[in-house]
């Protein structure tokens, strides 16, 4: 039979101990990347690349970001556009202070920059929790967008109060500013996506993760068992700052080139990455991508369909759209408050005792 | 008294008056916390579409017209009556009770035992659906709204601009520079109407049956279903109590800027005034939005007045955006449960 750990023997302890014990989901993710990196750049075109599979993977990294900490950790935070808007403002002024610089590696120091900004930002996580910690976390929403806004410094005192990413290369191909193709930009995000959602999966099944876990689940309790909450929660914020400075950055120099603070990393984003959490799955990181994919296709296909093909008016669709996106959010939490990754669990749990439940 | 110090008295009162308006919105939420524990990111959308219903059941618009335009060809727009505003507006708290009956059906009744956060995130849902349904039904145009009610004494609608009369008294404490205050007559009828709200759902709380009903929910769930009082109904209530404390918050500020869709995004504002009120606390909620209010337009005025930018050598600008978030969270992290909230004791 298909889809069953017996007959799959695990020789070492490693063996034992790797990511997707079942022998299926392991060469069905390794089809997924092998599609992703092999076949998708070569069939791909501008429209796909910039309506759907960049936005996809760049937010797929900003919802593992959130994810780590509302999901995992059950910290609620409403500040992950104003994190992004700092990976986004770091990276600029790292490509324009360093013009030698690798993208690569301004990309990880600008998560480095926001998981340093994150850290300050949770420090109140430790007094302050639930709901007050949420309206906490839009301080710093309101608080970096305004900072990006008024001081020149940030935007090199340009006259728009914009800024524009320059162009850069890794290895040879530019996936940065308009000349980029969009092969590069695509594979430049698909290689830092899978990278930090391996790493992301690997922290949250170690005893980091479980730590999360455990603070979630009842703080007092984990306390007692000798979680060390401080450390705990920060490195929570840390990690998931990281990650949503990460895609702030690709966001900004990666995907739109340039932006405008209040409209690029406005309150809206914020929401944005909450509902695709939790349409996803909290506490999973296929939800993350699972719910990543489904925010920003259905937009798209939403106005395919009802502008391209109905020709209603553009403002009648952008009110289906707000209109649906909440209908399903209500509908997920009554139906299924862990969210879609939680169908697919309950689906595999099935598949394994297939075809005798008994 | 010397100029710069009669403007920041102003701003401190025009501050404190814009603070009540917060509280207005601040208000329903506590309400509907106290009695469900759900956190209603959606009270600002509820002003929002009460306002709009109001609006719209008074100059008589079709609902969804423009959707019908679109899909069926035709030119629908209105039905030819306009209302007097005392019958749109019972008829707008008819809406918001009709809508407190379907919300408490069709999603909280789901969600009973859920986590708070899953029923806050369920609230961002409706907000979201709220939002979209209203403009859908009515338009997404910016509306005026007409208050003109002779029956209540008031045949132009709430008073609009300066109170000349203050303005007249103050301006004896300054020189010929100085015109007196200026304060917004609609702000003070805001101010108004909020403690006559305040003081009579403090009445009904303590002094009627169902108010009583409703504060032992708010004590203890279980409990109070233990002695036969029906849950469902007291969410139907408290809903739709809460659906006319935003019907009033939407018309005033509604009033105020316009009918449109920036009136949602008041619950921002309301969220920082209830966490330094304290999320159960009436009397919080109405002082904790005149802090912020008055806090932030004096910020302010200090940060970005002259003076101040001679002695530090810089000045800023539109810290309102901020100001109430900052100020709500240094002071949470030194008293947790905010001003006036329940003192939170963890049990293990």
């Amino acid at each position: 039979m298909f889809y069953r750990e017996a007959g799959d023997y695990k020789k070492t302890y490693a063996e034992d101990n790797q990511t997707f014990p079942l022998k299926l989901d392991r060469y069905g993710y390794y089809v997924i990347l092998a599609v992703a990196f092999g076949i998708v750049p070569l069939v791909i075109n501008d429209y796909w690349a910039s309506a759907v599979l960049i936005p996809f993977l760049i937010w797929s990294i900003a919802a593992l970001g959130l994810n780590i900490l509302v999901g995992y950790c059950g910290q609620l935070s409403l500040g992950t556009g104003g994190f992004m808007a700092v990976g986004a403002y770091s990276s600029y002024k790292l490509m324009t202070s360093f013009p030698d610089l690798n993208i690569f590696f301004i990309v990880l120091i600008s998560g480095v920059i926001t998981a340093a900004v994150g850290v300050v930002f949770g420090l109140p996580s430790l007094r302050i929790k639930g709901f007050y910690l949420a309206v906490a976390t839009l301080a710093a929403q309101f608080f970096l967008v305004w900072l990006f806004n008024k001081v020149e410094w940030f935007y090199n005192y340009s006259a728009s109060g914009q800024i524009s990413a320059p162009t850069r290369t890794v290895a040879g191909f530019e996936v940065t500013g308009a000349t980029a193709s969009p092969e590069a930009k695509y594979l430049f995000c698909l290689v830092l996506a899978v990278l930090l959602a391996w790493f992301a999966r690997n922290l949250t099944r170690g005893r980091i993760g479980r730590s999360w876990m455990a603070i979630r689940d009842m703080d007092i309790a984990a306390e007692i068992i000798g979680v060390n909450p401080l450390k705990t929660k920060l490195m929570a914020f840390a990690v998931s700052s990281f990650l949503i400075g990460v895609s702030g950055s690709l966001f900004f120099a990666v995907y739109l080139g340039a932006v405008e603070v209040g409209e690029a990393f406005g309150i809206q984003k914020s929401f944005l990455v909450l509902f695709m959490i939790i349409i996803g799955g909290l506490g999973s990181i296929l939800g993350s991508f699972i719910g990543a994919a489904f925010l920003v296709l259905m937009p798209v296909l939403l106005k395919n369909i009802m502008v391209g093909q109905l020709g209603f008016p553009i403002d009648i669709a952008a009110h289906f759209e707000l209109l649906i996106i909440g209908f399903l959010i209500m509908l997920t939490l009554v139906l299924e408050p862990h969210g879609i990754a939680q169908l697919w669990r309950v689906t595999k749990q099935k598949l394994r005792l297939w075809p005798f439940p008994h | 008294m010397p100029l710069q110090l009669l403007y920041g008295i102003e701003a401190a009162i025009n501050g404190l008056m814009t603070g009540v308006m917060y509280s207005l919105v601040a208000l329903g939420f506590v309400l509907i916390f106290k009695a469900s524990g759900v956190f209603n990111y959606a009270q600002g959308v509820m002003a929002l579409f009460a306002a709009l219903t109001l609006v719209g059941l008074q100059n008589g618009q079709v609902p969804f017209a423009h959707l019908i335009n679109t899909v069926f060809g035709t030119h629908l727009d209105r039905f030819g009556w306009h209302l007097p505003a005392l019958l749109a507006i019972l008829l707008a708290i008819g809406v918001m009770i009709l809508f407190a009956i379907l919300v408490e059906r069709y999603l909280l009744k789901y969600l009973v035992g859920q986590d708070p956060i899953i029923l806050f995130m369920a609230t961002i849902g409706l907000a979201y659906f709220m939002e979209g349904f209203g403009d859908l039904m009515w338009g997404s145009d910016i509306k005026v709204i007409d208050m003109s009610m002779p029956l209540l004494g008031l045949p132009d609608g709430l008073p609009q601009g300066g109170s000349l009369w203050i303005e007249e008294h103050t301006q004896f404490l300054g020189d010929e520079r100085f015109y007196g205050f200026f304060i917004d007559k609609l702000d003070i009828v805001g101010a108004g109407i909020a403690a006559i709200l305040v003081i009579s759902l403090m009445v009904f709380s303590r002094y009627t049956k169902t108010g009583t009903a409703l504060r032992a929910v708010a004590d203890d769930n279980q409990a109070a279903l233990s002695v036969g009082i029906s849950l469902r109904t007291i969410w139907v209530i408290v809903w739709a109590i809460a659906g006319f404390v935003a019907l009033v918050a939407g018309v005033m500020w509604g009033a105020k800027s316009g009918v449109q869709f920036s009136l949602s995004l008041i619950t921002l504002k309301a969220l920082p005034v209830l966490m330094l009120g304290g999320f159960t606390s009436i009397p919080g909620a109405i002082i904790g939005g005149m802090i912020i209010g008055m806090g932030e337009k004096v910020f302010e005025f200090i940060v970005s007045s002259s003076w101040f930018g001679d002695a530090m050598g810089f000045t800023l600008n539109a810290t309102e955006n901020w100001f109430a978030y900052v100020l709500a969270l240094l002071f949470l992290v030194f008293r947790p449960q905010g001003l006036f909230g329940e003192k939170i004791i963890e049990r293990v």
